[in-house]
């Protein structure tokens, strides 16, 4: 039994280190976990892409949830999602909106008459001064925000439609069932 | 060699250091004990994008970014503790190069000793059951095999 125990030991770590490589299968250890969820969202007032003299704000947006999804033309990772949220962006039965980080607006424009525009409506934070407020750190992030501007669920990184139909989803019926 | 030709040389040997030390943006501090505190600041704190380096030392566009606003922060007489604050509750405990002991970091903090401890115990007991079985041990018996 005891000469045995070496392989035990061997096995056990054999076991350890398998479930390593599987955890990092399932999770983005790059990921930083936002703070941010169930708490208000910053506010913020930006101007909207179409007319730089138009300003959204946090409060001409409460009332409705809607989902915040930061891109950018430079984002390469932004051009995976992008035909996700072409194909999707429609059925969430909130507003998609786009948040434009720290891009030129004529590369910004150039971009969505390229690939398509699947948002209602998008602000731009050309300083990025806002986004650190919604402490993003990459681009594409997405956020879901409640009708008293709360933020309810982010994702990091691209959506795929797997991730739209398992996290998204449920997570806006949820919303949707809170307030009629 | 001129006079001036040398200063300009001894000044731009001077400068080399900490042009090192700062790679990046010139900030306008007020005086040479703030840089000394921004720069030990933004050395406990973590880069988000290119998370093996400090905001000290990352070119990343946000670690910039990052590091213009604890200098503006800094200028409006924030505390070192105040703008760690402000950066964890944008970025969560993350950013910090040293986490803070909480029930959450637990693991982080103690799991190290834990295993040393569990170590300790198995050579502990490998220990005592090798002085109590004394003879008990099976001598291995040269039977030829040379493993």
């Amino acid at each position: 039994m005891s000469r045995l125990l070496p392989f035990f030991g061997f096995v056990l770590l054999v076991a350890l280190f398998g479930f390593g490589i599987w955890w990092n299968t399932q999770h983005d250890p790059n990921e930083v976990p936002s703070p941010l969820i169930n708490l208000p969202a910053p506010a913020f007032v930006l101007p909207t892409l179409d007319d730089p003299a138009h300003t959204i704000s946090k409060a001409s947006l409460l009332g409705k949830p809607y989902v915040l999804n930061v891109f950018a033309s430079w984002c390469i990772a932004c051009g995976e999602e992008h035909p996700t949220l072409m194909a999707d962006g429609n059925e969430l039965g909130i507003p998609l909106i786009g948040y434009n980080y720290k891009d030129a607006p004529e590369d910004a424009k150039t971009w969505l008459n390229t690939h398509g525009n699947p948002y209602a409506m998008v602000i731009t934070d050309r300083a990025g001064r806002t986004a650190i407020d919604f402490g993003v750190y990459g681009a594409p992030e997405s956020f879901l925000v409640d009708a008293k501007g709360i933020i309810r669920y982010k994702h990091i990184g691209p959506f795929t439609p797997q991730i739209i139909a398992r996290e998204l989803k449920p997570a806006i019926a949820e919303l949707l069932k809170e307030a009629p | 060699m001129s006079g001036l030709l040398r200063a300009l040389l001894m000044a731009s040997l001077m400068f080399a250091g900490t042009i090192q030390a700062q790679a990046i943006d010139p900030l306008p501090f007020q005086s040479h004990a703030q840089e000394v505190r921004f720069q030990n600041l933004t050395k406990q704190l973590r880069c988000l994008v290119c998370q093996n380096e400090n905001l000290a030392d990352s070119n990343a566009e946000l670690a910039r970014d990052l590091r213009l606003e604890v200098f503006k922060l800094m200028q409006q007489g924030q505390t070192d503790a105040q703008i760690k604050q402000y950066l964890v509750a944008r970025y969560s405990n993350f950013v910090l190069y040293d986490p803070p002991l909480e029930p959450g970091t637990w693991l982080l903090w103690f799991g190290p000793a834990l295993i040393l401890l569990a170590g300790a115990g198995v050579v502990l007991v490998a220990v005592r059951k090798r002085r109590r079985g004394g003879a008990a041990i099976e001598v291995p018996t040269d039977n030829g095999d040379d493993w």
